[in-house]
């Protein structure tokens, strides 16, 4: 949306010589913008193709644009641990399962105090945006949650995520721009609040909604603290806990390329191929989505920063 | 008033008695109650561990609302020890790190932003925009990797200054405390760069196109046309998030710290968030990390609403 209106003035521009002060403008921005791209692109790439390269082979070092040795071995490896296999199952049943019930929740509510004439319409507002300036701290969330009984529970992972005060304010503000004849003639024709939430808001609310959703089912995707502090049995870790364990591994050295078996070449793992291939496993299914998401992301934050 | 009485079934609030109205509106209470049990349990019954700070608390089985009352009252001692002890450390970190991230992370999407409204072809400002909020949709987790991963003894980042020979020994990143304030400043910077480029961008796209017409008219070259059109016109904008990103100075973030860190670099590491992690809940300190936890969010809370009331003075409306 922000690309469309550039187009004029670019023509206009063309046509004149340039100056000596452009010249120097047109080599910083391609310079800045060339550095921002390769920045953002190439640690992925290259994460990509020291995963897809055979390990023994990777150890060597040197592999920066294209893989020496092609081999999948890591991934093989990395997929068939069944700490693993459990931990993808986690990560995508708490997507699956939170991110539709946290839109549906704080749809509901953003409905409910997009409301005017609803009794305490203001003291309900401040009570869920005092939450966002401020709040308990760690010690005694983990106390309630304890006291809740969510403490190595699954539950942990969907009750906590089911509201957001921030997208709640984004769906309420994009409810507050429908029309307001919109209610009165449903309300006139009988119908009541369920039936303006479920028939009207929700399906004419669907980009936001889209939004939200998305936002909320990445936030699942790539959540690990949580299960790090409320869950200790492994089979709640999610696939993120598993790449913090790994990660953790590397960092203290103790696994600079330990072998871990081979019996012939091309079949080999090291801790390093290992982490690659982990890593690539959580990030692909984001990239993969990533068009359909970018669209309603752009969107979204201009809905927000409307706010502002 | 009168203007309303066309519109025939306007019911006046006041005059429906309040039961009435409740039973009216039954339904968008029942619409709210999922929310309102949320709010209740995650957001405000923690909030009653508030009193922890000033208790010497300890938890046994009679569950947490017992403990909590009949812990020994010790008022401000926790803050005291807080102030005598790792108060001058931590907050040194704390406000480096953020400093340090404001100081990379506030003009590189300004720059972003006004640098790809200045690229002619469609498909090329596309391609880099997309690429560029490409790291704010991964994990921490994934981000410190490729981090730690890049900046290893034997990383890209050290063959490539090995290769131009800017260096001639292998820099141990992660080994130097002064260096992480810096790492987690661009890894900072990194992540959010087109994510917060977005605002400015849609900021530019509303700029009259006339303005530029006549500047060319005028005679003004492109960099003129920049200093004198698009950077005064997204100036409001940049005031509002400048004053935001002043009020959550002490919001250093979290997990890049806990990630990243390691015990070799704990005294450089630690900000306000770890720090009250650590002792709250690895050591077994509740109340001292509650105590921590507590003064940063008065001085958080403290520093966004001053930062509201700047910008509500400035803009003529507050932002909440």
């Amino acid at each position: 949306m922000s690309t469309v209106t550039v187009k004029p003035t670019v023509n206009n521009r063309i046509q004149r010589k340039r100056t000596a002060s452009e010249w120097v403008l047109d080599i910083i921005k391609v310079l800045f913008l060339t550095l921002v791209t390769i920045v953002t692109i190439y640690p992925f790439w290259n994460i990509f193709i020291v995963s897809i390269n055979d390990a023994q082979d990777a150890v060597k070092g040197g592999l920066y644009f294209w893989p020496r040795i092609f081999s999948l071995y890591s991934y093989q490896e990395i997929l068939g641990r069944p700490t693993f296999q459990d931990s993808i199952i986690i990560t995508v049943s708490r997507t699956l399962i939170g991110a539709p019930l946290a839109v549906f929740c704080t749809a509901m509510c953003a409905y409910s105090l997009s409301r005017k004439e609803m009794v305490g319409h203001k003291f309900w507002n401040l009570l869920f945006v005092f939450t966002m300036y401020f709040g308990g701290g760690q010690v005694p969330y983990y106390m309630v949650l304890k006291g809740l009984g969510l403490l190595d529970n699954f539950l942990v992972f969907i009750f906590p995520l089911i509201m957001s005060v921030y997208n709640m304010i984004l769906i309420k503000s994009y409810i507050n721009s429908m029309p307001e004849s919109l209610f009165e003639a449903v309300k006139i024709d009988g119908g009541n609040d369920l039936v303006i939430f479920f028939k009207f808001v929700i399906p004419l609310s669907k980009p936001i909604l889209m939004t939200v959703a998305l936002f909320a089912a990445i936030n699942q995707w790539n959540s690990w603290f949580d299960a790090y502090l409320y869950t200790s049995s492994q089979k709640l870790k999610p696939m993120q806990s598993i790449l913090v364990e790994i990660l953790n591994q590397y960092q203290t050295g103790s696994t600079t390329s330990q072998q871990m078996s081979n019996a012939k070449a091309g079949m080999t793992v090291t801790a390093d191929s290992i982490r690659m291939a982990a890593t690539m496993v959580a990030t692909i299914p984001i990239i993969m989505v990533y068009p359909f998401i970018q669209k309603y992301f752009v969107k979204g934050i201009m809905l927000g920063a409307v706010k502002g | 008033m009168t203007a309303l009485n066309h519109k025939a079934p306007v019911i006046k609030p006041h005059k429906v008695p309040l039961k009435r109205r409740l039973w009216d509106q039954r339904y968008l209470f029942l619409l709210m109650i999922p929310a309102l049990v949320w709010v209740i349990l995650i957001c405000y019954a923690p909030m009653s561990g508030l009193y922890m700070a000033f208790t010497n608390y300890r938890p046994s089985r009679n569950g947490y609302f017992f403990d909590l009352l009949n812990a020994p009252f010790v008022g401000f001692q926790w803050f005291e020890y807080f102030f005598q002890n790792d108060f001058k450390m931590i907050m040194r970190n704390t406000m480096f790190t953020s400093l340090l991230t404001l100081l990379f992370s506030f003009p590189a999407p300004i720059m972003l932003a006004v640098f790809l409204n200045e690229v002619k072809n469609i498909k090329v400002k596309k391609f880099v925009q997309t690429a560029s909020y490409l790291p704010y949709f991964i994990s921490w987790v994934i981000a410190s990797n490729i981090f730690m991963t890049f900046l290893a003894g034997n990383g890209v980042i050290n063959d490539l200054l090995m290769g131009l020979g800017l260096i001639d020994q292998r820099i141990l990143f992660f080994q130097n405390g002064n260096m992480f304030w810096w790492i987690i400043a661009i890894a900072n910077t990194w992540k959010g760069i087109g994510y917060n480029a977005i605002i400015y961008l849609s900021t530019i796209s509303g700029i009259e196109q006339q303005l530029y017409e006549a500047a060319e008219v005028d005679g003004a070259n492109r960099v003129q046309q920049i200093f004198h059109i698009t950077l005064p016109s997204i100036l409001p904008t940049i005031c509002v998030l400048l004053i935001l990103a002043i009020g959550g100075l002490l919001n250093t973030g979290f997990e890049q710290h806990l990630l990243m860190g390691n015990n070799a670099i704990l005294n450089y590491s630690d900000v306000l968030d770890t720090y009250s992690y650590r002792y709250g809940l690895q050591k077994g300190m509740y109340s001292y990390g509650t105590a921590v936890g507590l003064f940063k969010s008065v001085v958080s809370f403290i520093l966004v609403m001053s930062a509201n009331k700047i910008t509500a003075k400035l803009n003529g409306s507050a932002l909440f």
